[in-house]
């Protein structure tokens, strides 16, 4: 039995708006709202991360000096910036943010398909943030076991935080699952079944296939980390033993017998290595856009981007164990996934030479969103340049557990994402609030940020040569490490807490901006997809006014030789454009 | 169908895949269902490939299965004959499933109802004897969540986790048909657009479960 899409029979509904201020702006059921709810809230948590990193920073650079940070603190901190900054800060303003405001906007739909569970989902992910923030209030504080949360050590006494903390993470690890699935089935479904008239999915900009793809590889990948916590929370709760071997604390034989601490480290890296790419692939996706936009161009080799796009989601579920040459697991295992490693880096690759290419010969605008796009080209290929040594088993072996590692993934999936979330912001804040930001300001927190970043993981990478180790509370004397570690050590610090201070010019920056900005009229970037084309500016509720838009063309036409402007909206009609724009006229 | 062209399988799913509105020509409940039952899928895979590890971990004794889960009748203890009847139960059920979406699209309401009705009827006969069995384990045998006297203590560590996980899914699935069986009877679906796709809806999520089982029961029963 055929069924008619939503498109077609969109004049047949009727559209109820809300009314109340209860309805507009708390309990609200319009994707944009809620989506500057899951993007304000993941901003809140990711400050408070940012706080607990610099404190961390105090303590390793100047250390012995900061009597209230303890070596408990310390790991209490690690973990929870950790956490926090992958899941609750990235995940969430990505999917839940962008995901939410851009998906019904790009695809040309009035809503979610299902915008009361979409409401659900930002209201249980709330209570996840929260319960997650409890756990500072409890006794014993926050777990300290590290985000990987690695059992025995997680759930034994002599880990901080072993009492509550470490149930209030996994709980709220489960709420968040539970969160991110009711708005991922949403995100999926809407993006699949209710485009408007024209739009075809290989006329989708990039960044819906990148949050597409990513929330896919969510949906798949998520249930390891819940299956994880519902067994290691039976673990520390019920006494079972599925991650606990045979094991003496504190001078006595517990209880536990004949688990396997190795099955945790591989669910929890099906999950972890996947959510790398749940993080990295809307920022590709968003990049491209920034960079198409901005450099006046189209994006180079779009359907070899598509392709890369699913090509990563897929090679992702098969890469987890390069987490895992140094658990002891099965020698045998390290040569399947360092190839598989490998293999992933070439569609990567094909993406960053098509950043590259996009921009050659572009009419490239150094706006704000332009700055911190191509700044996300820097430090992603940085970061993936050294992902390749450490995807090598031989190579990974003495650096495995460095500082060398904590350089890699900061560059890769801290560095690089957050780049492209402030690109993201600075790109879309007129559309969200009809104003323009400061542009001055924006240019000095891109630089003072990207330089900032450099002068802090650039060191690590040769204190990681040194062999200085990751998740040490203090480096004491140690014989391998010279004067100039420590020196490096403090420096580091400095420009950690710069780079977070300078994260005040952008909060002041969107913050004033909001009243003082200027108007910035429907679309200050003159781009072409269909977000720009909304009647009111910011778009108001069922986003397209009495006629839903129909799509003529793909979302790249910039500069199309022939027409009297250098882009080419998505919803303009084929026969009002010259021929030569190859991908507009195919239907 | 219209494109007469596209007759082979392959040229249809490409049509689809490159077609404009929508990819899947079904209503969004019924896609939202299907991701929705992929990703529990996962859920149910991850947690019985961690029981097949904690199981070839465990360094004590594994229960043997046609003995632990046999019923005594008269003295003479047959194995595995409470879980074959909950098994033909639960096989059963997905066919008064079937036969309700059928009557669901038919338009003949009341059959439709009493099938749906018959359908969670078995799902709740399927819980009640689950906890027959749990009651049996933990009373009779003293197996607990935590330790197993005849070995292994992650022998009822995975068991009540996962036979009980599933029994959630069941015990929510019977919930769920009863409000669809409802609105089925109350002509609900007759009054919006929502046709009686929710009944195949509803019916998705039934077999599913009922498929999982068919796991559950192979690797916990037969091995």
């Amino acid at each position: 039995m055929a069924y008619v899409a939503i498109a077609d029979r969109d004049h047949e509904i009727e559209h109820h708006d809300p009314t109340t201020f209860i309805t507009k702006y708390v309990w609200s059921q319009d994707h944009k709202v809620i989506a500057i709810q899951y993007g304000v809230t993941a901003m809140f948590v990711g400050l408070i991360a940012l706080c607990l990193s610099a404190m961390m920073r105090l303590q390793l650079g100047f250390p012995n000096s900061f009597s209230f940070i303890t070596p408990a603190d310390y790991y209490q901190f690690i973990t929870m910036h950790g956490m926090i900054m992958v899941i609750f800060l990235l995940t969430a303003l990505f999917l839940g943010g962008f995901g939410n405001y851009l998906i019904p906007l790009m695809i040309g739909s009035r809503d979610m398909v299902f915008p009361y569970m979409n409401m659900l989902s930002f209201w249980v992910y709330l209570v996840s943030v929260i319960v997650l923030l409890a756990s500072f209030f409890v006794p014993g504080g926050p777990t300290g076991a590290g985000w990987t949360l690695y059992p025995p050590q997680a759930i034994l006494p002599g880990t901080p935080g072993t009492d509550w903390g470490i149930i209030l993470m996994l709980v709220s690890l489960a709420l968040f699952i539970v969160a991110f699935t009711m708005g991922g089935l949403n995100y999926v479904t809407t993006i699949l079944q209710a485009r408007t008239r024209g739009m075809t999915l290989m006329r989708m900009p990039l960044s819906l296939w990148g949050i597409f793809m990513a929330t896919i590889l969510g949906l798949l990948a998520f249930p390891a980390l819940f299956v994880s916590a519902v067994m290691m929370t039976l673990d520390k709760v019920a006494g079972t033993s599925f991650f606990m071997p045979a094991i003496m604390s504190m001078g006595e034989n517990l209880s536990h017998e004949g688990g396997s601490p190795i099955l945790f480290q591989h669910l929890f890296w099906f999950f972890g290595h996947p959510e790398v790419y749940i993080v990295a692939l809307p920022a590709f996706g968003l990049v491209s856009d920034l960079l198409s936009t901005h450099a006046r161009k189209n994006i180079f080799g779009y359907r070899m981007m598509v392709w890369a796009i699913i090509a990563i989601g897929g090679l992702s579920f098969i890469v987890w164990a390069h987490h895992m040459y140094v658990s002891g697991m099965n020698p045998y295992f390290g040569f399947f996934f360092a190839t598989t490693t490998l293999i992933i880096a070439v569609p990567t690759a094909i993406k960053v030479y098509n950043w590259v290419l996009t921009l050659w010969q572009g009419n490239i605008r150094l706006t704000v969103p332009m700055l911190f796009a191509i700044g996300f080209i820097f430090t992603f290929t940085h970061g993936g340049l050294t992902g390749i040594f450490l995807g090598n088993v031989v190579v990974d072996l003495p650096l495995s557990d460095t500082y060398f590692v904590v350089a890699h993934f900061h560059m890769v999936m801290g560095v690089s994402p957050i780049m492209v979330v402030f690109g993201s912001i600075y790109h879309w804040y007129p559309k969200i609030t009809g104003r323009m930001f400061n542009e001055t300001l924006g240019k000095w927190h891109f630089w003072l940020t990207f330089l900032g970043t450099y002068a802090i993981y650039l060191p690590m990478h040769y204190l990681g040569f040194l062999g200085v180790p990751r998740r040490y509370f203090a480096m004491g004397d140690t014989e391998f490490m010279p004067e100039s570690a420590f020196v490096l050590n403090q420096g580091i610090t400095i420009s950690a807490l710069f780079v977070g201070l300078v994260q005040l010019l952008f909060l002041y920056n969107i913050i004033v901006s909001l009243k003082k900005g200027k108007p910035a009229g429907p679309n200050p970037w003159n781009a072409t997809t269909l977000e720009w084309q909304t009647p009111d500016t910011p778009p108001k509720h069922g986003n397209w006014g009495d006629e839903l838009p129909v799509v003529h063309r793909w979302a790249y036409d910039y500069s199309v030789p022939g027409y009297h402007d250098d882009f080419i909206p998505q919803n303009v009609p084929a026969d009002a454009t010259p021929a030569t724009s190859e991908h507009g006229s195919d239907t | 169908m219209s494109e007469a062209v596209l007759t082979d399988t392959g040229n249809e799913v490409v049509a689809d895949f490159s077609a404009d509105k929508q990819t899947f020509q079904v209503p969004w409940g019924k896609a939202m269902m299907w991701f929705f039952l992929l990703s529990d899928t996962f859920i149910f895979g991850c947690f019985l490939t961690s029981y097949m590890t904690v199981r070839m971990s465990a360094r004590d004794a594994w229960p043997v299965p046609s003995e632990v889960f046999a019923l005594s009748f008269g003295g003479e203890p047959i194995p595995l004959i409470l879980i074959a009847i909950m098994t033909f139960i639960l096989i059963s059920s997905s066919g008064t499933m079937a036969m309700a979406v059928n009557m669901g699209y038919r338009g003949e309401r009341n059959k439709a109802f009493w099938l749906m009705l018959a359908t969670a009827g078995f799902g709740a006969m399927f819980v009640s004897m689950q906890a027959f069995e749990w009651t049996k384990l933990i009373v009779d045998d003293g197996v607990r969540l935590w330790s197993n006297p005849m070995g292994a203590s992650q022998f009822g560590s995975t068991f009540f986790m996962i036979t009980g996980f599933h029994g959630l899914h069941v015990s929510v699935g019977v919930i769920y048909l009863i409000v669809v069986a409802r609105r089925v009877r109350s002509g609900f679906y007759d009054r919006t657009r929502g046709n009686y796709e929710m009944v195949e809806i509803a019916g998705l999520y039934w077999h599913f479960v009922d498929l999982v089982w068919v796991f559950i029961f192979a690797f916990f029963y037969l091995w």
